[in-house]
């Protein structure tokens, strides 16, 4: 187990710079979820910690040692691959025991760690067989278990649940969050499923366009997004984003005639903004109540346990998603009165996106 | 498709039983002139049935040749030749194509794609077009009347590379990656994770130049001069071309059939890995 370390990671393929300086401090043990789109990097990222991509420039450490210029075999961990990568030709014996193999341990502990990493991951009846005879889940689980017998100093998962269908994938979610409570390594996971990475890290980073918008804990980053990115890619349905301007007084924010109380700094007053506000942070309200708005519903999606209202805010063409109770019967074409806390409001600079 | 229609069936039936007719009757009657004598060949109509002479005929081929008329060594030895040739041919093609594959497709190096076309457009210059320069090449070097001149020549193969790199082309790529994980260096890949991967591949390819060596004709014609070396395939048309004499079409037959016992053997041992060579998708 060891700490890692990325210091100002940038990576450039033939110039064009794709990475722009990362950096994290990942503690001893910790989970981490490096998070985004398709195309942001967060793989890139990934495979310059387990040394498969060159790094342009910055320093990866690793147990306090910089391993930018050491093979994938010398620097201590193990990968576990979204395809799984299991050698086909051989058994699951074999594919958990030939990194072990290569480095020459005695036939004994090789044994008998395999034997460990089996029991931990229910793979025991399975050791003689063949990938090709297991399920997506049993293959997934070895390829686990072959990171596990390594006794690595960390753990990287490059998406590792994607090729599962979605009943499996919460069951293997669970399994590698328990997995990481019982053997306690470091891991760094990447993901583009935001309920993935809320559920498994202790830190997330947030990464869109070569860049970490934001690192933190999954609820701080749900609450207190530090970009219109962040806002909108973190929670579901996503975050409204309604373009806005602060009142000169600061203590409100206007859109086309909807006044909303808010708090922020005086010297802010008057500046555009977007006004982030969470589908499930906003409640009916009475009309009469202070801040509240009317919502013209458009059109309604019933869940369950939850009602979606789509709608446009007043008679202003800015359109609105509210999570309403399952028990609430709308319909569309309905007005709503509604009221949503100021202190659940998000204010991004008009700009920049930057949270203000 | 299940169907039910008789008349459907009975002339597919009629046209596959026809067709297998027209390719065994030649192979029928090669056979049947390989067990008379010498005599029933040249009197009149060929016998349609098998004759007395089986076990003589293809003794006499085997260990004592045609006899003097003819300038052919005994078969046994002939086909010695050829086997060696064949195996050497097949097992050497592969051995360098596999590697040179591997090369091409998991190292960066310059001009990696330059070597590849290179390799790839050697393809248009089959044996009997570089035959000249390259049996000068052979003569300078001692290399005729032997083995080695009868194998190496022919032993680089543009298309077992190419078959190679489209293989490891479909090997993912995270094999690769997690081995280099694991700890296993470019030959450890290659001997632990490529070659049994390349099994089905390389039992297909070694069927295909085992038949190509065997068949070979015109260069161990060219090399050869000493009887030690002739190869089967050449030694029948000498067989044939026999001056002042009728050829002994009998003991000729007996030859043909011995000259196509092995490429059968190899064929039929190694049919199921060919197939699955050819059409394998699974990896």
């Amino acid at each position: 187990m060891a700490s890692v370390s990325l210091r100002g990671i940038r990576k450039s393929y033939d110039g064009l710079e794709v990475i722009h300086g990362v950096d994290c401090e990942i503690r001893d043990g910790e989970f981490i979820v490096i998070l985004g789109p398709s195309g942001c990097g967060k793989s890139t990222l990934l495979r310059m910690i387990a040394g498969l991509e060159a790094i342009t420039g910055g320093e990866i450490a690793i147990g306090g040692r910089v391993v930018n210029r050491l093979e994938p075999k010398d620097r201590d961990i193990a990968m576990v691959f979204q395809n799984y990568a299991l050698y086909p030709h051989m058994s699951v014996y074999d594919n958990m025991s030939y990194g072990l193999r290569i480095r020459g341990m005695p036939k004994a502990e090789i044994e008998a760690r395999v034997r460990k990493a089996a029991s931990i991951l229910e793979l025991g009846d399975f050791l003689q067989r063949k990938p090709r005879q297991l399920s997506g889940g049993q293959r997934q689980r070895v390829a686990m278990g072959r990171a596990i017998v390594r006794e690595p100093a960390a753990f990287l998962f490059d998406e590792p649940l994607s090729n599962l269908d979605a009943k499996l994938r919460v069951q293997m979610r669970i399994e590698i969050k328990r997995l990481h409570q019982t053997i306690g390594t470091t891991s760094v996971y990447v993901t583009h499923d935001q309920v993935e990475a809320m559920t498994l890290g202790d830190r997330l980073i947030v990464m869109n366009a070569g860049r970490a918008e934001q690192i933190g804990g999954p609820i701080e980053v749900y609450e207190r997004p530090s970009t219109t990115f962040v806002a909108g890619f973190i929670g579901s349905p996503a975050m409204n984003m309604l373009p806005a301007r602060l009142a000169a007084d600061a203590r409100s924010v206007e859109l086309d005639g909807v006044r909303l109380p808010v708090n922020v700094s005086a010297e802010q007053a008057g500046r555009s903004v977007v006004l982030g506000i969470r589908p499930e942070h906003v409640a009916l309200g009475g009309a009469a109540e202070a801040g509240a708005f009317p919502l013209k519903v458009d059109f309604v999606e019933a869940l369950g346990a939850d009602t979606l209202a789509h709608g446009y805010l007043g008679a202003s063409p800015a359109q609105l998603t509210v999570r309403l109770p399952g028990s609430m019967r709308v319909a569309a074409g309905d007005t709503l009165s509604l009221v949503a806390p100021p202190e659940r409001l998000h204010l991004f600079d008009g700009a920049t996106g930057a949270r203000l | 498709m299940v169907e039910n229609r008789p008349w459907l069936t009975f002339a597919s039936h009629a046209v596959l039983v026809l067709g297998l007719l027209i390719v065994v009757f030649p192979v029928y009657m090669t056979f049947v002139a390989s067990t008379h004598d010498q005599a029933a060949m040249l009197s009149g109509p060929v016998p349609l049935l098998p004759g007395r002479f089986l076990v003589e005929n293809y003794a006499t081929v085997l260990f004592s040749g045609l006899g003097a008329s003819s300038s052919a060594p005994p078969v046994a030895l002939m086909m010695f030749n050829s086997l060696v040739m064949a195996v050497a041919i097949a097992l050497g093609k592969i051995a360098i194509s596999i590697i040179a594959a591997y090369a091409v497709v998991y190292f960066k190096f310059p001009f990696r794609m330059t070597f590849f076309w290179m390799i790839f457009i050697t393809l248009m210059l089959p044996v009997e077009v570089r035959i000249l320069p390259t049996y000068e090449v052979v003569a300078n070097l001692g290399l005729l009347n032997s083995y080695a001149g009868l194998t190496i020549p022919l032993i680089a193969s543009a298309t077992a590379t190419f078959l190679f790199r489209q293989f490891f082309l479909t090997v993912p790529d995270e094999l690769a990656e997690a081995a280099r994980i694991d700890g296993a260096g470019p030959l450890r890949f290659f001997r632990d994770v490529l070659l049994p991967l390349s099994r089905t591949s390389i039992a297909a390819l070694f069927v295909i130049q085992f038949i190509y060596g065997w068949n070979q004709y015109l260069w161990p014609l060219l090399v050869t001069t000493n009887e030690d070396y002739y190869t089967v395939v050449m030694g029948i048309s000498r067989m044939v071309n026999v001056v002042d004499a009728a050829a002994k079409w009998n003991l000729v037959m007996a030859v043909t059939l011995l000259a196509m016992v092995p490429p059968v053997i190899v064929v039929v041992v190694m049919q199921r890995q060919f197939v699955k060579g050819l059409v394998e998708t699974e990896k």
